[in-house]
């Protein structure tokens, strides 16, 4: 006898598309973001949210979708890395994190890209300190940060208008 | 003498040709790839860390609807002597077969001892709970020392090192080298300092935990797609541990999260090949993180005795040097760096240097960075620190009194070419950071480091395309950019645009032979490949502008992506757009094995602050200064340097494998094995220093490993200065240097 599947059926707004899409009760929103929508770019690095690589927004509130459950989300509106560019215009902290040489392996960038792009919204005019705090919970293990900080910092004076 | 002086692009910082891809999140990694019809796997580990499997039992998990698969190490070859590979990731096979699952013995938590396949990664977890093994547990031994003595429990009874024949022994190898007389030395010394220190075993700490999909044909041919470091060795080590042909097998790099040494071999890879093969459809496995540290590559604990002598005027004149380290469960090979490379950064005529690894019940240990030399390198460095101080020198100074120039022999018996140590140590002497005044309640620490770097096996392919852009193949996977200094190098060459060069990381059945990227070696080794490969293409294109123009070829010359002879010219689009009529196409395929390294060696300077209330340490400025040889494209260059001095951060202040007396690692995730994060650290000043590697065209050095052996020293140091006391075991998390602030 076959066993019950019991999914769910959920909607939200991802990536400004609305979308409907099956899930279990017990699935989290990382896990259904990559498998049943096929947004690989939200990472799994730990399962535990301790590494930030799954940053998304959900009502432009910053989580670690590892610990979102899928089923959460109905009738929210999720961002994730894929939704942040405009078409082909980069976002400023994508184009910063390029020209700053602010990834090596490059799988905490996603997260990054995710968790930096809040802060700015969130605080037009970051310290250093504020973006390093902001950052910390996004994990990178290539970089230490250095070139990650320098481009967030970037991207903010150009969101700016170039302003100091 | 470089055959090449002057440079029009390297140097030069584009935006890397992956890099779009990998900030739009459309960049594929090891678990973002499905294939049709896929099941998914699920590994069976040792709850013991030291046990004798008695039974498995799979059928109640085969049973289950949903379960296509089960496997055990008897569906893997019965290991005899073979030997595997080489450079970082070279073994026995005896030590490989059982790391990705047990035959008959569990000597480390976690362990896999089975794994099975299943319609959904759910029931494949159900299913694996189903799986009845019997153990006899035997007692468990984790301390290094305990592991030698003579009433621990042994892990292998079938192991006898050289110059131990009698009885079976925990110890692993035993290395032992001598230059001149070291004792005879020590008693013309003036000064002489003799003391203890360790280094906990930590973790790569990678963020992409391993991952694979495999698929098998009927007519056995394998398909697989994985994170590696190296897809040739994983296609050589799958081969050797399932016995498939390797010509049957094919493997794909994915994009790589992270390495850094610990994606050199195999886990995954040949349970997932096995299952695929068992269950007739394509098999994904993906590695929990707990796992990952559980069950992956750490880097060896070590304990290093250190003993050196100077004399009144500041010349060092005897070491000693002797280095217990941690082997894990199987032979990682550990012991010949500390036996072979401690003193490598000094002249020394009389030397003696000592290394072994003992087998204890903990996961294998693998590569990490600049393998094994961190671990001897903050003892020597922190003694050379104490022994300047002794002698009343500043510890630059004293450095540069004693540092390897060229010409100088090391304990391998090989002569320095042109290095830069001496150069990156006169940087360091006059840097502003140097030279400033250390901070009120802080301390400054300084260390050196070095690293031998690789060269191996390297191939790549070019193809010019009729619009004049290039495709350029190599079997490199790009852990931190590899593919924009590849096609710096080639634009060079070729004196065409950066932007029309597009590098990718070919399959195993597509491009030649390419040993794994560790070592510090790719840009050195497959830049070599790629740069002959536009070598060849530039002088094809000659010739064929010489026969249009009826020269001799060798009145051709090239220059601005063109081909020149009087005022007759032809570019690279002319000659791209041509080649069907002129000869065919154009396709260039190199592959050599390097032998054109040159060490690597770096010079830190560390601030330190310690709040002697809660007993933390904050980093409060940091500068890594480095000979890269010839920088190709210096974001990359100053990106390993920084990434690689912070990872030496972490490991100095709070990296640190937690053991149960049951052999179970306690801090297995990322909350409580911590990396440094972005609120921890101050930026690091990235210096490169440029001193050309003689042996290699564009003068290029392997700087990947090196920035990861000075910061354990430099801070050690740091703390000591802010403290006033000092600390030879690490980490120096903050209840150590609580404790050790109340004792003193």
């Amino acid at each position: 006898m076959n066993k019950p599947l019991n999914k769910m059926a959920v909607q939200a707004t991802i990536n400004g598309e609305s979308k409907a899409f099956l899930c279990s009760p017990g699935q989290v929103l990382a896990e259904v973001l990559r498998d049943e929508l096929e947004l690989i770019g939200t990472k799994i690095g730990c399962n535990t949210g301790d590494c930030g690589a799954c940053s998304v927004l959900v009502d432009d509130r910053l989580v670690c979708s590892c610990l979102v459950l899928a089923a959460e989300v109905e009738g929210k509106s999720v961002l994730t890395v894929e939704g942040v560019a405009n078409g082909g215009e980069l976002h400023p902290v994508q184009q910063k994190l390029l020209e700053h040489g602010g990834l090596q392996c490059g799988i905490c960038t996603p997260g990054v890209v995710i968790a930096a792009k809040a802060l700015l919204e969130h605080n037009p005019y970051p310290t250093e300190e504020q973006a390093r705090y902001w950052l910390a919970g996004n994990l990178c293990r290539c970089t230490g940060y250095d070139k990650i900080i320098r481009a967030v910092l970037d991207a903010a004076k150009t969101m700016r208008g170039g302003a100091a | 003498m470089n055959a090449y002086q002057e440079f029009k692009i390297i140097g030069s910082r584009p935006i890397r040709p992956d890099g779009l891809d990998k900030v739009t999140g459309r960049a594929r990694y090891g678990a973002d790839l499905n294939m049709q019809g896929q099941l998914y796997g699920h590994v069976v580990r040792s709850p013991h860390a030291h046990a004798v499997i008695q039974s498995i039992d799979c059928s109640k998990a085969l049973a289950m609807e949903g379960v296509l698969a089960v496997m055990t190490g008897d569906d893997l070859v019965k290991p005899g002597n073979e030997m595997l590979g080489s450079g970082e990731g070279a073994m026995a096979l005896k030590d490989l077969v059982p790391m990705v699952m047990s035959q008959g013995k569990v000597l480390f938590h976690s362990q896999a001892v089975a794994a099975v396949a299943a319609t959904s990664p759910e029931l494949a977890a159900e299913a694996s709970e189903a799986v009845e093994v019997a153990y006899e547990v035997l007692p468990v031994v984790t301390d290094l020392h305990k592991a030698l003595a003579a009433d621990a429990p042994i892990l292998h009874d079938d192991r006898f090192p050289d110059g131990y024949p009698d009885e079976p022994t925990n110890l692993a190898t035993h290395i032992s080298l001598t230059v001149g007389d070291p004792d005879a030395a020590f008693e013309k010394a003036d000064v002489v300092i003799e003391q203890t220190y360790s280094v906990p075993m930590c973790h790569q700490g990678y963020i992409e935990p391993h991952a694979c999909v495999a698929r098998a044909d009927a007519a056995g041919r394998v398909d697989l797609w994985c994170c590696t470091q190296g897809h040739f060795a994983v296609r050589h080590y799958t081969s050797a541990v399932t016995g498939i042909d390797a010509g049957k097998i094919k493997v794909t790099a994915s994009e790589i999260g992270g390495g850094f040494g610990g994606k050199t071999t195999v886990y995954l890879e040949p349970l997932a090949v096995v299952l695929a093969q068992k269950s007739g459809r394509p098999v994904k496995m993906v590695m929990d993180r707990g796992d990952v540290f559980r069950a992956t590559g750490p880097a060896p604990g070590a304990e290093t005795k250190v003993k050196l002598g100077a004399t009144c005027d500041g010349k060092l004149v005897a070491a000693d040097v002797e280095c217990l380290m941690d082997s894990g469960a199987y032979n990682g090979n550990p012991a010949g760096i500390p036996a072979f490379m401690a003193t490598a950064c000094y002249k020394l005529k009389d030397a003696r240097s000592t290394g072994r690894s003992v087998y204890t019940n903990k996961p294998k240990i693998h590569a990490y960075r600049a393998p094994s030399i961190p671990q001897v390198t903050l003892g020597v460095e922190l003694a050379i620190t104490e022994l300047a101080a002794e002698l009343g020198i500043d510890p630059i100074e004293f450095r540069l009194m004693n540092a390897v120039e060229e010409g100088d022999a090391n304990m391998m018996g090989a002569s320095y070419k042109r290095i830069g140590l001496r150069e990156c140590l006169e940087v360091a002497r006059n840097h502003g950071h140097y030279k400033s005044a250390v901070a009120e309640g802080a301390g400054r620490g300084v260390a050196m480091g070095y690293w031998i770097n690789a060269g191996m096996q390297s191939s790549a392919t070019l193809n010019v395309i009729a619009d004049g852009h290039v495709s350029i193949l190599t079997g490199s996977p790009d852990i931190g950019g590899s593919r924009a200094s590849m096609a710096l190098m080639a634009s060079e060459v070729l004196g065409i645009p950066f932007e029309h060069i597009h590098p990718q990381v070919a399959a195993t059945d597509s491009v030649g032979h390419t040993d794994v990227t560790g070592g510090s070696r790719t840009t050195l080794a497959t830049g070599q490949a790629v740069i002959q490969a536009a070598e060849q293409c530039v002088a094809e294109m000659c010739r064929r502008a010489a026969a249009e123009w009826e020269v001799e070829p060798g009145l051709v010359s090239w220059s601005q992506g063109a081909a020149h002879y009087g005022d007759q010219s032809l570019t690279f689009e002319d000659l791209a757009g041509r080649a069907g009529a002129m000869g065919g196409p154009l396709t260039f395929s190199t592959s050599l094995t390097s032998t054109s390294t040159a060490p690597g060696f770096g010079v830190h300077i560390c601030d330190a602050e310690v709040d002697k209330e809660t007993g933390r340490t904050t980093i409060t400025r940091y500068t890594a200064i480095q000979d890269a040889g010839k920088a190709i494209h210096p974001d990359y260059v100053e990106g390993q340097m920084q990434g690689g001095a912070v990872q030496g951060i972490g490991w100095a202040l709070n990296e640190e494998y937690l053991y149960s007396d049951e052999g179970a690692l306690e801090n297995p995730g990322f909350l409580d094995y911590r990396i440094p994060v972005a609120s921890d650290l101050p930026f690091i000043n990235a210096v490169i220093v440029e001193v050309p590697n003689p042996l290699h065209p564009f003068g290029v050095k392997g700087v990947g490993e090196v920035p990861i052996v000075p910061p354990m020293p430099a801070i050690a140091e740091a703390v000591y200065q802010s403290t006033g006391v000092r600390f030879r075991d690490l980490p120096l998390n903050p209840p150590k240097i609580l404790a050790a602030l109340a004792n003193s």
